[in-house]
């Protein structure tokens, strides 16, 4: 080699080297947790209190199966001491490059600060059997949408403290305690929320995209369909008809959207079969007041029981 | 092993609810109990259920070797043997390569969706396979006269499958690989390992790549939100395959401004590169640099640029005696829009490039320039439209012009194929136009790759 590229590139490599001595500097005390959701910030948050700052890569109002992998986010990604992520193949389509540009060894698939939280959750819709495309797009390894069920909330949140203490052993038992304190809040929490959908139990509803499994289960209510013909395809007419006939057999009155999708489809639904129209919150932050975990529960409890009562 | 582990929870739970019969009479403080422990056990069987998960996505599926404990990690369920294997979308496995780039988004590329994908289970450490499909139709009458670098499109052509084949090899490394099959031999046109690991945050690539000069230089033919590249590769950078070559790279995210994305890449390559570097000496190796600056304006929209230099011999070197050097300096400029609450429905990305050619040749060194620039807009879940405006000088040749422009329409008919119709109009520096029309169909089988950006 020889010449003024070389010099070019020897120059160029010096400076990336120093500036980069020079940045890895003292990293803060606090534990920095970056989530791929909101709600697993929101469970987060609950068990690392102030020993730890935590950040979602998507925002509650966006569609997670399909955030775009921008570099803005490799920003957080790079300075993670833990990257904790929905999994069940949620991500899959944004977070793998993301995590390999991310230049921070903590974070990589299986290096101690990556925690797939779906590791303790209960999931439903397991598929048997051989998975192919003709099922359909985003859920191949079981419903990812798991977090709208309390227990599972809990459950996660317990993962989550006990990898926080692993991380910060010194801050173990604080974890520890910040857990127990979620656990009797969120059991006192359900309790009210069993309350005010007791009367709702066995309620037939439709849903846009497959995300309210859980919920559905925890709560007794009964999901016959979706507007998509199946996850993560767009409402085909064909389906869509299929769809109305079933619910007016069934005599259904709620379609419930997630607030990342068109209602022209939904409003037709409703048109026709005289259902309500609501948009639920699939995730925290999918409205400015929704703010943490319990928020969620709260708001779209409210708009379900509100739903079901006007439609009786 | 963990048929060993269901065994155990089911004698707890049997052995348990035994022992709760017993407790009968039971009080309202023992029933509460009782239902206290009830929910204990089957949260111990869901987190059994959980470690289950993990295991079967870990484990070889008849491995013979026994793997080393790092590859199987307790916290790395699914995603492990998967993340390369993304069953989702677009058109093909952009290699991490490629969206290290920051190519397009799917919107932008009007690249499509493409889930499914295998159970993880039943592949855990085999590597991701996917195949892509590439079939290119044209009609128009295109002469290019006998001094233009421009491919002609035959009436009918597969015109590439690619096979990607992708893993994550350990804790510290990925592997990735794509295969081209053109109608007429094989290439490999990417095929390197990711160190991901290191320390400093430095993350180098080792083996063939495309390299990091500018945006469309790094896309694979399926990405593209064109079914051709433009003028200005063709005529300076090396037309479809580009700069793309065995060697090193080295990348890392640079200390910036809050807010400013800013990253640089240094690459040594062998210095063998289509018709843009020619070695003929083992010393004769090519240099690319880039420098990348992101911003996101605000949440939905963002600025991308880009700086970008590479050096290396040309092919004068292999005839002539003497040392002829070819540079390329180049500026990359892309403005993406996209709402993030209907981000499946809308989205706009525009973009430029802008790339300067210092060519060492008798009798005198050529310098030239060109650009394209193009926007696409997507008014549909399934539908984009774009257009693009050519202008480049040819490398050989500094006073020889093309001029062109295209415009596209792209449909996904379904989330693993899509369909793109192209217009283009080429006037070349020979005082001869071309009216073309091409139909590409581009479809997907096996593990998909996450969406480039
Ligand atoms: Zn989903």
């Amino acid at each position: 080699m020889s010449g003024i590229g070389d010099r070019f590139l020897a120059v160029f490599i010096g400076t990336v080297l120093l500036i980069s001595i020079l940045a890895t500097q003292a990293a803060a005390k606090k534990l920095n947790v970056v989530t791929a959701t909101t709600d697993m910030a929101a469970l987060a948050q609950e068990v690392g209190g102030d020993r730890i700052t935590v950040e979602s890569i998507a925002k509650g109002y966006q569609d997670p199966h399909f955030v775009e992998a921008k570099p803005s986010f490799l920003l957080k990604l790079q300075k993670a001491d833990l990257l904790i992520i929905v999994g069940l193949q949620l991500e899959i389509g944004w977070l793998p490059p993301l995590i390999t540009q991310s230049g921070n060894p903590r974070i990589q698939v299986s290096a101690p600060g990556y925690l797939d939280a779906s590791q303790f959750a209960e999931i439903l819709e397991i598929p048997t059997g051989v998975v192919t495309r003709a099922m359909g797009d985003v859920h191949p390894l079981g419903n990812p949408h798991y977090w709208l069920d309390p227990d599972n909330g809990r459950r996660v949140a317990r993962g989550i403290a006990q990898k926080l203490g692993e991380l910060d052993p010194a801050d173990n038992a604080y974890f520890q305690e910040r857990f127990q304190d979620f656990d009797k809040r969120l059991t006192a929490a359900e309790q009210k929320w069993d309350a005010e959908m007791a009367p709702y139990h066995g309620r037939k509803l439709v849903t846009y995209h497959n995300s309210f499994t859980n919920f559905a289960k925890h709560f007794h209510l009964n999901v016959i369909g979706y507007v998509e013909p199946r996850p993560g395809i767009p409402p085909t007419p064909s389906h869509t008809i299929e769809l109305i006939g079933l619910m007016k057999r069934e005599n259904c009155k709620l379609v419930l959207v997630e607030p990342y999708f068109d209602l022209k489809t939904p409003n037709s639904i409703g048109a026709a079969t005289g259902a309500k129209v609501v948009v639920y919150l699939p995730s925290v932050g999918g409205e400015k007041q929704v703010t943490n975990y319990f928020d969620l529960f709260d708001y779209d409890i409210a708009l379900l029981t509100k739903a079901f009562e006007s439609a009786q | 092993m963990y048929k060993t582990i269901l065994a155990l929870a089911a004698v707890i739970l049997f052995s348990i609810s035994l022992w709760g019969q017993q407790a009968n009479a039971p009080n309202a403080n023992d029933q509460a109990a009782l239902e206290q422990r009830i929910r204990d056990l089957e949260d111990r069987v869901i987190a059994l259920e959980g470690k289950l998960r993990t295991l079967e996505s870990t484990r070889a599926p008849s491995s013979p070797q026994p793997r080393p404990a790092t590859e199987a990690p307790a916290s790395a369920p699914q995603t492990a043997a998967q993340v390369p294997a993304n069953p989702p979308i677009i058109p093909a496995q952009p290699s991490p390569n490629e969206t290290q780039a920051g190519l397009a988004s799917p919107a932008e590329a009007g690249q499509l969706p493409v889930y499914g994908g295998a159970s993880a289970a039943s592949k855990a450490l085999n590597p991701d396979v996917s195949v892509i499909g590439d079939f290119i139709g044209a009609a128009g009458g295109n002469s290019p006269p006998p001094l233009a670098t421009l491919q002609p499109f035959p009436a009918f052509q597969m015109h590439e499958s690619e096979i990607g084949l992708q893993a994550i090899i350990d804790p510290y490394a990925r592997g990735d690989f794509f295969l081209s099959f053109g109608e007429g031999g094989v290439n490999l046109e990417e095929g390197y390992i990711t160190f991901t690991a290191l320390p400093a945050g430095f993350v180098a690539k080792v083996g063939k790549m495309r390299s990091a000069f500018g945006k469309v230089n790094m896309m694979h033919n399926h990405v593209l939100p064109w079914v051709d590249r433009p003028l200005v590769t063709t005529n300076l950078v090396g037309g479809e395959d580009g700069i793309d070559d065995a060697g090193v790279s080295v990348e890392r995210i640079l200390p910036a401004p809050k807010g400013i994305f800013l990253e640089a890449t240094g690459q040594v390559f062998r210095g063998d590169s289509d018709d843009v570097f020619q070695q003929v000496q083992r010393s004769d190796v090519s240099t690319v640099e880039h420098l990348r600056a992101y911003r996101d304006i605000t949440e939905s929209t963002n600025l991308d640029l880009g700086v970008s230099y590479a050096r290396g011999h040309n092919d004068g070197t292999i005839t002539l005696p003497g040392d002829f050097i070819t540079q390329l300096y180049g500026i990359d400029a892309t403005l993406r829009w996209k709402p993030l609450r209907r981000s499946i429905y809308h989205s706009f990305v525009a973009r430029s490039e802008f790339i300067w050619s210092q060519r060492q040749q008798l009798p005198s060194e050529q310098r030239t320039f060109g650009f394209y620039t193009s926007a696409d807009y997507q008014f549909g879940r399934r539908w984009f439209a774009g257009g693009r405006f050519d202008w480049s000088d040819r490398s050989h040749f500094a006073n020889l012009t093309d001029k062109g422009a295209a415009a596209t329409l792209t449909y996904w008919p379904s989330e693993f194929s899509q369909v793109r119709g192209e217009y283009r109009f080429t006037h070349y520096a020979e005082n001869r136009d071309s009216n073309e029309l091409f139909m590409q169909l581009i479809f997907s089988l096996g593990a998909h790759g996450a969406h480039p950006f």
